[in-house]
């Protein structure tokens, strides 16, 4: 059985329709990169898939675990395993990164019928997933993404993951902003995150990223649905020739539809 | 707008007429000779002002209707059946603080732990201060004035007991001193007119905490009214933490002075009564003097909380600071008034004031009125107010890491706290005050105490 399974998704902002059908399929270990140029809905499916009240979700259904996603809050969707690493993270003044990531830790804890943790206990736990992003312990003291620059904010993203343990990681275009050396290690983060049970959901508007988290399947959004899957070599062909040649199809499509 | 119910004066004024006589016949031979005079034209002054109505500027956004609708009794002996322990949830852990407890207006010399203090240091009830050393209360009805305020009026004209804090020059005092206020359910519709002073003498220092809080949901009128004369290069944090019941009115008025090169660094906190205002005013009488006039404001239900301050700069060089904020859920209604009033004299005033609301719900309303009345042309004074809400996305962010709804608000409501709270220097108050901004709008999650570890 499939971890996630997207069928005939429709989703809007306002009156304005953004995903028109997305199906989508998805197995326990698996890496399935989304690409698409500006405004094809990518962000908007990781939106979705995350709970954001600002989508409204207006045909189709998603199963995750068996589960009817659709009908979950955002914090039961966590609970259960996914995780959505933002493109913009929020910054949140006067609450700590530490007391923030423990608060989640222990409800997405308590969630699953385990015991909650101790900020001794959960100081030992921080220092071994630091090593993973390579993230100094001081960020840990300040306020929630509050004045960090735009690759600490994505490593503390990554951070978050790597401590939650997602069944599920969908990564909202984290590359975006980036330099080499942060993508470099925001990407080496996530690989040494990935095992046989955790599938990624990977939102880029570039190639580049896919030469460090090389994912198994690529799918090419554009205007609000899936207009090509293949294998990795996809994502190579799109950086080559670009968008349009998939994109104009779409419009094609559309226009027959 | 608040709705003015109108309020009649003789009407309103005549049920505190009986209670006066009382006093004055009953309790007449404890307090010296100046003081029954002054509380004979204290209270000429109080028929005479009546209440006030929403016409009068300084209480715009307050109608005192509700609190005019109750007959109260005056209670003049000791009363109420507390028990120590009782006391516990509101002493900020402060064992070897020295402690004076009033219960329901009243001394309670066997609930009190006044403790070892520094030579130099007086710390006692205003009745024995009446008996046994009057010299150390000269200063009472010499700071605050009732010629116009009605409420001040009604206190000086009922005050028969509070506390007196007298502070030698040059003494720093290391622990807070604790007023610590308590009504219970003898309290039951009475009023009740603490009085205090608080004497801090050249180049002294020290922390005073007044707390006024209940251990019932009794309908009850607290009217207290706190002198301070902060002297020469001499510092006093003043804490005031009003945790009244659910169903009490609360009208206290701290009124201080400030001596050349004095620091007053205030700080009230509310979140009790139905109907509250504090007032809290300063004068800053010295070049070089300061003031730092903080606060914070929860409310819900019904809760209508109305904070006043008045700044005035009087000489040069002075500064003033002033950080007030409000969480308001429920239909809560919050009023925050500040007026800064610099003399023509008073060149090189720096002040800065600020007051941002935080509204959980729809049905809350605050009323933010910045004032500035500048009569000298060389000086540096802003004033700012914001009022929002929740920031949706921050909420969503915390519920997709699994943080439930509850847990995002109050925590989103915390640090929207954090900063104001941050500025309490003693540890046991701003811990406590942090816990209980935590707790206040969500009773149901516990959460240890401090967010910044």
């Amino acid at each position: 059985m499939s971890l996630l399974q997207i069928r005939g998704l429709t989703a809007s902002v306002g009156d304005k329709p953004i995903l028109r059908g997305i199906d989508l399929s998805l197995n326990a270990g698996e890496v399935h990169a989304v690409m698409g140029p500006n405004g094809s809905g990518k962000s908007t499916l990781a939106q979705v898939l995350a709970g954001n009240p600002a989508y409204e979700v207006t045909g189709g259904s998603v199963t995750y675990k068996g589960q009817d996603l659709l009908e979950m809050q955002p914090e039961e969707r966590a609970q259960a395993g996914i995780f959505l690493a933002f493109q913009y993270p929020v910054e949140i003044p006067g609450v700590s990164n530490a007391y923030f990531l423990r608060a989640a830790y222990n409800e997405v804890r308590k969630a699953r019928g385990e015991a909650e943790v101790d900020p001794l206990e959960f100081a030992d736990l921080m220092e071994e997933r630091l090593k993973i992003v390579d993230m100094d312990p001081a960020m840990l003291s300040r306020s929630v993404n509050t004045g960090f620059s735009g690759g600490e904010k994505k490593r503390n993203e990554i951070l978050q993951l790597a401590v939650l343990e997602p069944s599920l990681g969908i990564l909202d275009e984290t590359d975006s902003g980036l330099d080499i050396d942060a993508l470099r290690t925001v990407a080496d983060g996530v690989n040494k995150l990935r095992s046989r049970d955790r599938s990624f959901i990977v939102v880029t508007h570039y190639q580049r990223l896919l030469n460090y988290i090389v994912p198994d399947y690529v799918h090419v959004l554009a205007g609000g649905r899936i207009v090509k899957s293949g294998g990795k070599e996809l994502a190579l062909a799109l950086e080559e020739k670009g968008y349009d040649w998939l994109t104009e199809g779409a419009h094609t499509a559309e226009v027959g539809a | 707008m608040t709705v003015d119910v109108a309020i009649d004066r003789p009407r309103a004024v005549t049920p505190f007429e009986s209670e006066f006589r009382t006093l004055y016949d009953a309790a007449g031979t404890i307090a010296p000779p100046p003081v029954r005079s002054i509380r004979v034209a204290a209270f000429d002054a109080f028929r005479r002002l009546g209440f006030p109505t929403t016409k009068n500027e300084d209480w715009h956004f307050t109608s005192v209707a509700p609190i005019v609708e109750h007959d109260y009794l005056h209670i003049l002996t000791p009363s109420g059946d507390v028990r120590p322990e009782q006391l516990e949830p509101f002493q900020f852990g402060g064992d070897d603080w020295h402690t004076l407890v009033f219960v329901n207006g009243r001394y309670a010399p066997e609930l009190s732990n006044v403790g070892e203090l520094p030579d130099g240091v007086k710390v006692l009830d205003l009745r024995r201060a009446w008996r046994e050393a009057p010299q150390l209360v000269d200063q009472l009805g010499q700071i605050t004035r009732y010629d116009d305020r009605a409420f001040t009026a009604l206190n000086t004209a009922f005050m028969n007991d509070g506390a007196v804090v007298h502070i030698d020059r040059d003494v720093e005092v290391e622990k807070p001193i604790h007023l610590l206020f308590v009504a219970d359910a003898v309290a039951a519709k009475s009023m009740m007119h603490p009085r205090n002073l608080i004497v801090i003498g050249r180049h002294a220092k020290a922390t005073v905490i007044e707390s006024y809080v209940s251990l019932s949901d009794a309908v009850y009128f607290n009217n207290p009214v706190t002198e301070v004369a902060v002297a020469e290069g001499a510092t006093l944090q003043h804490y005031k933490v009003q945790r009244e019941g659910m169903r009490a009115f609360h009208v206290g008025t701290i009124e201080t002075h400030q001596a050349r090169d004095s620091h007053y660094i205030s700080f009230s906190l509310a979140t009790g009564g139905s109907l509250t205002r504090t007032n809290i005013y300063t004068t800053l009488d010295g070049e070089g003097s300061g003031c730092t006039l903080n606060g914070l404001y929860m409310l819900d239900g019904e809760q209508h909380c109305d904070h006043q301050t008045l700044i005035v700069h009087a000489q040069p060089n002075c500064f003033s600071r002033e950080l007030y904020k409000g969480v308001l859920d429920g239909q809560s209604h919050g009023v925050f008034n500040g007026k800064v009033y610099v003399y023509p004299i008073a060149q090189k005033t720096d002040g800065k004031q600020t007051n941002n609301t935080l509204l959980l719900s729809s049905k809350a309303q605050i009323d933010a009125k910045p004032q500035l009345e500048i009569f000298a042309d060389d000086v540096k004074c802003t004033h700012g107010a914001t009022v929002g809400r929740l920031d949706e996305q921050a909420l969503f962010y915390m519920k997709s890491r699994g943080v439930s709804r509850e847990l995002a608000r109050q925590l989103l409501t915390y640090a929207f706290a954090a900063d104001v709270l941050e500025t309490l220097e003693q540890r046991n108050v701003r811990e406590e005050l942090e816990r209980m901004s935590l707790r206040r709008f969500t009773a149901q999650v516990p959460v240890e105490s401090g967010t910044k570890r």
